[in-house]
Order: C-alpha cells, then structure tokens, then sequence
C-alpha cells in the first residue's frame, strides 16, 4: 500500500497490507486479520525447519546488506549450551528510510511475531527489538503489543502453550544512527557507548553480551510470518528479476516527488514505472535530476540510471548503485547537487562515533570543504582534494558509515562534476537566486 | 602456551613463527619489524581504533588493522608496500588537521609519536584550509593536564583507567569531530597509579603538572634504573637536565612493573637532588668535625672501630654492595646491625598480578635481611654500651628526637657513612660522605627477592664517593684484603660469600634482574656471614 496515499494496483501490499487500518494494531484486530497462526505453526516445528524454509525462501536481509536471513540464521548452533539472543533492528536512522517505522505503527503485532519465530529458530529464548529514540510513536505501539501479547501468553515461559520460553523486549534507543550498525546497536544495549566492535568476531559467535546473537532488521523479521503462512515457494515466486531477489520490498520514497509515501513492490520492478507511475514523478514542472535509491549511504544515481534500473539486489549494482535500505531519495532539477551532498556529508560528520581516525577526522573534513565549495570558495584543488579523503576513508575502518560518507562524495563529483565546477568558476552557488525549475543547464551556464 | 599450535607467515620478507592467536603486529615485533600504531600498547587491551596499523596481506581485498587481526598459516604481510604506506600517510594527514602543531611549546616534542611518524612517512605539507578545532586546556586532578587539542583519541589513557586502574574516571565524550577525552562528574585522576597516563600517551595531550615545562626531551640525560622508593623495585629511567634529577618514567619489566610506575613512586624524586649535602670527609678535632683527606678519614674510621664491636644502623635504600660491606665490618668487630623501613599505605594496581606500591618505602629492605640486619622498628634498641655507631645513611626520620639523642648516648663514638649529617649525629667523630642511588651503579633486591641493577644518573657533588668504595678502603684499613675497583667486583665478592647470591653473576642481571635462589635458601642465609670474602 503507497501509504499515506492509496495502493497502486501495480503493488503488491504484504508487509504493507494494513498500513492505515488502525483495528490491525490490536491483538484482537491482528488475530482477526489471521495474526499469530505463524507462530503458532513455528512452535511445532523443528527449529532447523524454520530456518530452512527461511532459506528456500530467498529473504535477504533488508536492513542494507541483502544477506540471506536463512544462512545468517544456520551460523546459530542451538543447543552449544549457552544463552542465545535475538535482535530486532529498529533503530532505523539512515536518511531518507522510514518503512521500519510504519511496520511498526500499523501492524506491531507483526514484527512481535516475526521477533518470535526469529528467535525461537535461533535457539533464543530472548529477543531484543531496539528502536530509535526518536521513535515515541512506534515505541508506544510496540510497547502496547508486546504487554497484549504476554497478558494472552503469546510470550513467556510458555509461548501459546507451547511450553516453550519466548521473551521479548523493547529498548528505546538513545539517538544516534551509529547504533543501527549492528554491534554498536549490542554495546548499547548493553549498556556502553555506541561503538561498532572489531570484527571478528562475529556476533553468531560472540554477540550481545558476548553469545552467540543474530541481528535482523524489522522489515525482515516482519516478513518471516507470512513465509511460514504461505510457504518458501510463494514468497520466492514473487520475483520479476534476478531469482536471487525473492519477495516485495517497502520503499520509502522522499524529496522531489508527487507523492511521497512508503511503496511495495515485488523483487525486479521496473524503477521507471515506479518513480513515474507510482510515485507521480517529478514534482510539476520540474524533472528528476538524481536518485538515491537505497538510503543515504548508496551511490547517487543519474536519472538516466534510475531509469534504467531493475528493483532487486542486482539489478540496482548492475546500474552503479545499490539496494540499501530501500529509502528513494529523488532530486530535481531546481536542486543543488553539491549543497544536498554537503548537507549528507554533514550526518555523517555528525554522528561517526569517533573512534577511527580517518572517519572522525575525514567525516568533518569532508563537510567543511563541501560547505565551502556550496559557498563560492572553492578551488579546482579541492575536487582532487575530496576524492583522495574519500579513498582514505573507504575500506579501512571499523564499520562502513566512513565509506557511506565518501559515496555521495565520489558518485557526485563523477557524475555532476559540471555543478562543482560551476560553484568554483562562479565563485557563487549557481542555483541561488535561479528560477525554480530553470533546469541545471541553465543554473550551471548562467 | 605450550600446546598452542604454531602458525607460519612471511612478514616484510621474513620467516616467523608464533603462536596460534597472536596478532600480526606483536608478530612483526617478534621477527624484529615495527608496524607504527598509536592506539596499540603491549599492556592494555586492544582497540583498534586509530588505523594507523593498517598492512597488506597479500591475497586480502583490504588493508588489515595489525593490531587486531591474528596471523594465519602461510600469510604474507607487507608493511612498507605502497598501499600500506598511503593508508599510514593518509591517517598521519587526518590525525595533523586539526592539531595544533605547537611542538615548540609542546612537553612532549622529541619524544612524540607524532612527529616521528610524520617525520617518517607524513605528507610534506598540509591540504587542510579549514579553520582547525578548539578545546581549552583541562586539569585532570592528581598530576595530569589534559591538552584537547593535541589529543589524538587512541583511548590508552581511557584504557588503562577502565581495564587497568580498574577505576574508570575517563571516557570518550562527544561524537565525530567534536569528540575529546572527557572525565565523569566530581572524579579526578586521583588514583595512585593515574600518572601512568601521562607516560602512555603517545602525544603531548596528556601532560606532567610536575614535569610541565621543565625540559626539552633531547636535553635530558637518561639512566636505567630502579625506582628507589618502595621494595616493588619497579624498573624506572632516571632522566636528568644538568646533573638534576627533573622526571622518573617506568622503564618495561614484565616480571615487575610491566610498563609502570606509580605517583608516589614518580613524584619522589626531589630528595636526589637534595643541597644539604656533606661533600668532604671530615674527622673531629677540637670538638670540632673539620674536613679532611679522604685517606685520613677512613684510618680515623679504623682506627674508632679497633678493639670494639661495631653496631650498624643501616638505611633499608643502599644497595646489596654497600650493605654486604657493612656486614662485614659488623661481623668482623662481632658487633650487630639494624634497619628500619618507613611505612605508608599499600596500593596496588589492580590490572596488574603482584605490582602495587608497597607499605615498605625502601627499595632494599629484603637485601638488608638476607645481609643478616634486623628489622626494626625502634632500630637503635640493639645499640650497647661502648658499641661504635656505624650510621649508615639512615636520618631516623619521624622518630622522637629525644628517644634517638637517649640511645645514641650509649655509643663510644660514632661513624657516619651518608649523603647527609642528621642533627643526632652531629656528635660524630668520622664522616664519610657517600653518593646517593641516583650517583652510583649498584643492585637492590626486590621483597620478592629479585636483584636488579641500577645505573648511575649523575655526578656526585664535591668529594662524595660511593658507599661501596669508601667501605671497601675501611675494610682494608682494617685488615681485610677488600681492593675493589668497581661495584661488580663487590657483587662478585657477595655472590660468592653469600649463599642467597650464589650463582649470580652482575653482567648477567641485565637490566630486568634475577631472583636469588629459592626463598628457602635465601631465608636460611640470613645472618652472620660466612667466610670472609676474596
Ligand atoms: C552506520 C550503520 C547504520 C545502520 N543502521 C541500520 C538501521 O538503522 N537499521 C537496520 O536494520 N540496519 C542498519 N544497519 C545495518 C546493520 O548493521 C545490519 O546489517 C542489519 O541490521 C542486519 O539485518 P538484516 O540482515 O535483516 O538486514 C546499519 C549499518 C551501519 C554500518
Ligand atoms: S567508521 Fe566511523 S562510525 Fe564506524 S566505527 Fe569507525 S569512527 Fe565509528
Ligand atoms: S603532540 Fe607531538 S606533534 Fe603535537 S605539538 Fe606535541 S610534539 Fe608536536
Ligand atoms: S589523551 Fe593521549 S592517550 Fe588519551 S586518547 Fe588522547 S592521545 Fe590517546
Ligand atoms: S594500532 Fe592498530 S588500529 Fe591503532
């Protein structure tokens, strides 16, 4: 469902099918809507089951990364004897992506279920879902749902009768989009700062409080009860493109658009028929400049990519890009490349955590030379300048919110090299002052 | 350790082998190849956070931190191939943006990691336009400044107060480049350990209120020695400016101090450099002490102690050498010995098996027992009538004057062997003048019995000779054959005669020491002296 606007019959509304509904949120209202039936299957099966269908399913992670949830599940050993935990990332902070939170608003029951059947394939008996801080709304309905589901003894020591242990927990974050990174989101959970770890280990080897942990995003988990329901074929045969992209996908569509909203599509749609068709295209007047398809961390697309782009894992790589978080980002024309890359840069500076050199230092850097050159105090030096600190910030840091910083920095100076230039020539941002609309070529001639 | 498999790998052209689980950088140390590091440090655990150690292993996509990857079987690392050696400069560059650049006014300068790398592999010059960041100097309580500005966040000082200290006073405040070393509310850096900061800093961030300003690192002279303030017997430099004693830094012995020292044991310095000083031989004449040829005070010295038992009030601070001489003339007059050790609370450091600053603040108390003196609290108890009174560098400080001037009554005359003449004293009839630790080469003996050497630090003032040298001219005037021409032929004599010593030889101490035989033997051992020496 586009929510907040109605479903486009192009889509195909599974994760997003109650968005808007407010009687799903209950438990009363989620059980009507067949809710819990998944779980109540799962806690007949062997875990190894569960965790084998999830695979023949073809889920991938849907937090950034696109791992296959089946495989990262099959890393857990249950039964090595010792306590195993299951997090739910909700800590969803990435620019542009807010599909976590409307899962999360309109149909909490769903990811408890997704935490409980996640969790009981992993061998754990607990589950963490942290979410943002920023996130009181989702925060409460969560809350509300997990108390509804242990008053009905969904969870707890006896799960739906089960005489199977399944807790859940919810964890209010403390607001910082470094904890969305996975082993940052365990050391806050555990009470420490903020801090990527060193990997290895592994989190299915030494995670939250030092055991064995998978970590999986909201969409993911969400979507593990509806596999359980209707089996690894259906959700595998929900695929237009490559076969190794199985299932829908939300889109979080923002920035220059008719209709921004959260979008659902099957792996493999056309992104031309869903920026134009679905999304309403440009706003009136204008015309797509560029797109950041996956989030804030994935590279810029030209329109002509985009347009050229089959919505799966491959299908965004093979157009110089990637899936990421599924959060579309649209730029028109009327809009400064280099002040929307300096402003990105400026996150990244703000939140790197700080422990390594080149992200700490090269985040800031990055964003003051951005700000000058937006500015009109540019030189021809500094181009040569940020693509060399994006080098040294790229694959040699703790975790990759460094390399996310140089990518907008990188894809934009290769592909609008003529705005940079413009803004250094002209000493003046070419677009201040330059009618709306006008287009780049005539902000960068004038 | 044993039974850890062994793993193979090529480093910069070189065959290791090391155990399974070691890191690549302590690796490439065994093999005798640096990988520069900042955040890395042997005695605090790994962090990984300052990337400078960042190597090529070939056949990896990625440059790999040393410091926190494991070697594997049949790797082979480079440390100096290009890749390598543009992420190092890159990092250099990143860490020099916003630094100051104040070496000329910075305490650490010639002896800062960052200016050696920079020097090393750094960037000719800089790329940075911006204006650079700002933090105001911070006092950090006990002894420690801390200079924002300069700080490079590698973490060692939170490290060692978290894991180390076990006293988590630092931490990591703030985000991104705003990010500085912060420390919680109403805590200071009070620990008594908390000056090993300073030392573990690799930059000029963390500074010595007591060091600060004093010296310029290459005008320092610098000495291995041993921290002469309580019986820990942590290994210490001694560094100097023009024959003054200005700073004390732990000097690395795994066996001891690993890599530290503590705040007493760093502040106590000042008393090397003392200006009250006797720097002549005296002897007393017409009620008189007046200086004299050395010659002339030692047969004076000779000539008190014939046909009497001698009584040796010894310091628990001179070395083995020194106190192996006093026993000897103790048990050649058939007379007895002393010591007392100032005591002052305990405190150890957690992080670290066996190391804390010790009750006894000597560093040779366990020397002076296996030489046969016995430890006392009110020493001059054993002092008879008609006893010579060897003084040997103890002033009796913090017991009642009184009680002392009462006791020492009882003394035929007196014999002072010391740096400085006690007002109890004054009444001497010989005064031999002696250098202090920081002015001789000799050993001490650990309360674990450990031996270690120090070496000397400075010049001592006027005609002040060592201990070891003075006695061993008494002793000869006495009769005995004692021609020693350095402190290791004392040592040899010790070893020789005293079974607790036997088998040590002082070239073979190094400069990390060697425990005496067993404690058994070493307990058995104390007492009269057996045989007289070569
Ligand atoms: C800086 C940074 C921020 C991240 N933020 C999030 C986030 O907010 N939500 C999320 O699900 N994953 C986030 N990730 C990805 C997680 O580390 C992890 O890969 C993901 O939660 C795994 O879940 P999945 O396998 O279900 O995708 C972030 C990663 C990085 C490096
Ligand atoms: S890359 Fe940045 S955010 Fe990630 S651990 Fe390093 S400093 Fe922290
Ligand atoms: S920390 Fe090092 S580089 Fe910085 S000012 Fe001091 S001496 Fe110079
Ligand atoms: S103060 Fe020194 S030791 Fe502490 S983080 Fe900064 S540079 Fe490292
Ligand atoms: S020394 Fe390895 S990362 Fe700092």
């Amino acid at each position: 469902m586009g929510f907040p606007h109605r479903s486009h019959p192009r889509e195909t509304p599974v994760l997003s099918q109650h968005f808007g509904d407010p009687d799903a949120r209950s438990l009363a209202g989620w059980r009507q809507r067949g809710g819990y039936r998944a779980l109540e299957q799962a806690l007949t099966m062997e875990p190894a089951a569960i965790v084998g269908i999830v695979k023949e399913s073809g889920l991938r992670g849907r937090g950034g990364a696109g791992f296959p949830t089946g495989l990262k599940w099959s890393f857990m050993k249950p039964g090595d004897g010792k306590p195993h935990y299951l997090c739910c990332n909700a800590d969803e902070s990435e620019p542009g992506t807010f599909k976590d939170r409307e899962i999360m608003r309109w149909t909490p029951h769903a990811l408890v279920e997704g935490c409980a059947i996640g969790a009981y394939a992993i061998g754990a008996e607990t589950a963490y879902v942290y979410i943002r801080g920023e996130f009181t709304e989702p925060l409460q309905r969560m809350t509300d749902a997990v108390r509804e589901a242990y008053a009905e003894g969904i969870l707890g020591p006896n799960a739906l009768g089960s005489g199977k242990r399944v807790d859940v927990y919810v964890h209010k974050g403390a607001g910082a989009y470094i904890c969305g990174e996975e082993t940052a989101l365990m050391n806050s959970l555990e009470g420490r700062r903020g801090n990527p770890r060193i990997k290895p280990p592994f989190p299915a080897v030494a995670g939250l409080f030092g055991k064995p942990t998978t970590i999986n995003n909201v969409e993911t988990l969400a979507a593990v009860p509806h596999i359980i329901n209707n089996g690894a074929e259906w959700y595998k045969a929900m695929c237009q493109g490559n076969p190794k992209s199985t299932g829908t996908k939300l889109y979080s569509v923002c920035g220059n658009i008719a209709r921004p909203g959260n979008y659902e599509v099957v792996m493999g749609f056309p992104f031309k028929d869903f920026l134009y068709d679905l999304c309403g295209g440009p706003p009136p007047g204008r015309r797509f400049k560029a797109i950041i398809p996956g989030g804030s961390s994935v590279p810029i697309q030209t329109i002509a990519e985009a347009e050229a782009t089959v919505m799966d894992y491959e299908g965004f790589v093979a157009e110089g890009t990637m899936l990421g978080s599924g959060g579309v980002i649209c730029i028109d024309d009327a809009q400064c490349m280099v002040k929307q890359i300096a402003r990105l840069a400026r996150f990244y500076a703000h939140e790197s955590c700080a422990q390594c050199t080149q992200c700490r230092e090269g985040t800031a850097w990055t964003t003051k030379i951005m700000e000058r050159i937006e500015a009109g105090q540019g030189t021809r030096e500094d181009l040569d300048t940020l693509l060399e600190i994006a080098d040294n910030m790229t694959g040699k840091t703790i975790c990759v919110l460094s390399d996310s910083c140089a990518v907008p920095v990188v894809s934009g100076i290769q592909k609008f090299r003529d705005e940079f230039e413009a803004h250094i020539t002209q000493q003046r941002c070419p677009f201040r002052g330059a009618a709306a609309g006008g287009g780049v070529a005539t902000a960068v001639a004038a | 350790m044993t039974d850890r498999k062994m793993i193979t790998l090529t480093i910069e052209g070189r065959q290791v082998q090391v155990p399974e689980g070691t890191s690549m950088l302590e690796a490439a140390r065994s093999a005798g190849v640096l990988i520069p590091h900042y955040c890395y440090h042997p005695g605090l655990p790994v962090a990984g956070v300052c990337r400078m150690c960042l190597v090529e292993v070939e056949k990896a996509p990625k440059l790999a931190p040393a410091c926190a990857t494991a070697v594997a079987d049949g790797q082979v690392i480079h440390v100096h191939s290009d890749k390598a050696r543009e992420a190092r400069t890159g990092v250099l560059e990143m860490l020099l943006i916003n630094h100051p650049l104040d070496c000329p006014i910075c305490d650490q300068s010639g002896e800062c990691e960052l200016q050696d790398y920079t020097y090393a592999e750094g960037r000719k010059s800089s790329r940075y336009r911006e204006a650079k960041r700002f933090n105001p100097v911070e006092d950090f309580g006990g002894d420690v400044l801390y200079v924002p500005n300069r700080c490079i966040l590698c973490t060692r000082c939170v490290r060692f107060m978290d894991d180390v200290a076990h006293d988590p006073v630092l931490n990591v405040s703030e985000r991104g480049d705003r990010a500085v070393i912060g420390k919680f509310e109403d805590q200071d850096l009070t620990h008594p350990w908390a000056g090993n900061v300073v030392d573990l800093c690799p930059v000029g961030a963390l500074l010595s209120k007591d060091f600060l300003n004093k010296a310029r690192s290459w005008d320092l002279d610098r000495a291995a020695s041993i921290c002469p303030n309580c019986s820990q017997g942590c290994n210490a430099t001694l560094e100097t400016r023009d024959n003054v004693v200005v700073r004390i830094r732990p000097r690395p012995n795994d066996e001891v101090n690993r890599y530290f020292l503590c705040d007493e044991g760093r502040l106590d310095y000042r008393w090397l450099n003392r200006r009250d000083r006797i720097e002549y031989p005296h002897v007393r004449r017409d009620h008189a002490l007046a200086p004299v040829e050395w010659e002339i005070a030692v047969d004076a010295a000779a000539v008190a102690l014939r046909g009497r038992q001698a009584f040796v009030l010894a310091s628990p601070g001179l070395s083995n050498e020194t106190l192996f001489l006093l026993a000897r003339i103790r048990d050649r007059t058939g007379g007895r010995g002393a010591f007392r050790v100032r005591q002052g609370a305990e405190a150890p450091l957690p992080g670290v098996p066996d190391l804390a600053l010790r009750a006894d603040r000597a560093a040779n108390g366990r020397g002076a027992e296996l030489l046969g003196f016995s430890r006392s609290e009110t020493p001059l108890e054993g002092l008879r009538n008609g006893d010579v009174l060897i003084v040997a560098d103890e002033e009796l400080a913090g017991i009642d004057p009184a009680s002392v001037a009462t006791a020492v009554a009882r003394a035929a005359s007196i014999i002072v062997v010391g740096t400085t003449l006690p007002a109890w004293a004054s009444g001497a009839a010989v005064v031999l003048p002696v250098a202090n630790m920081a002015e001789e080469d000799g050993t001490f003996t650990n309360l674990r019995g450990r031996v270690q050497r120090y070496l000397q630090a400075k010049q001592a003032p006027g005609l002040v000779r060592p201990a070891w040298s003075a006695l061993g001219d008494l002793l000869t005037a006495l009769g005995e054959s004692a021609l020693y021409f350095l402190p290791s032929d004392v040592f040899a004599a010790l070893a020789a005669a005293v079974p607790a010593f036997a088998g040590l030889d002082y070239d073979r101490l190094g400069l990390v020491g060697v425990p005496v035989a067993g404690d058994g033997a070493a307990t058995a051992a104390a007492g009269a002296l057996v045989g007289a020496a070569p």
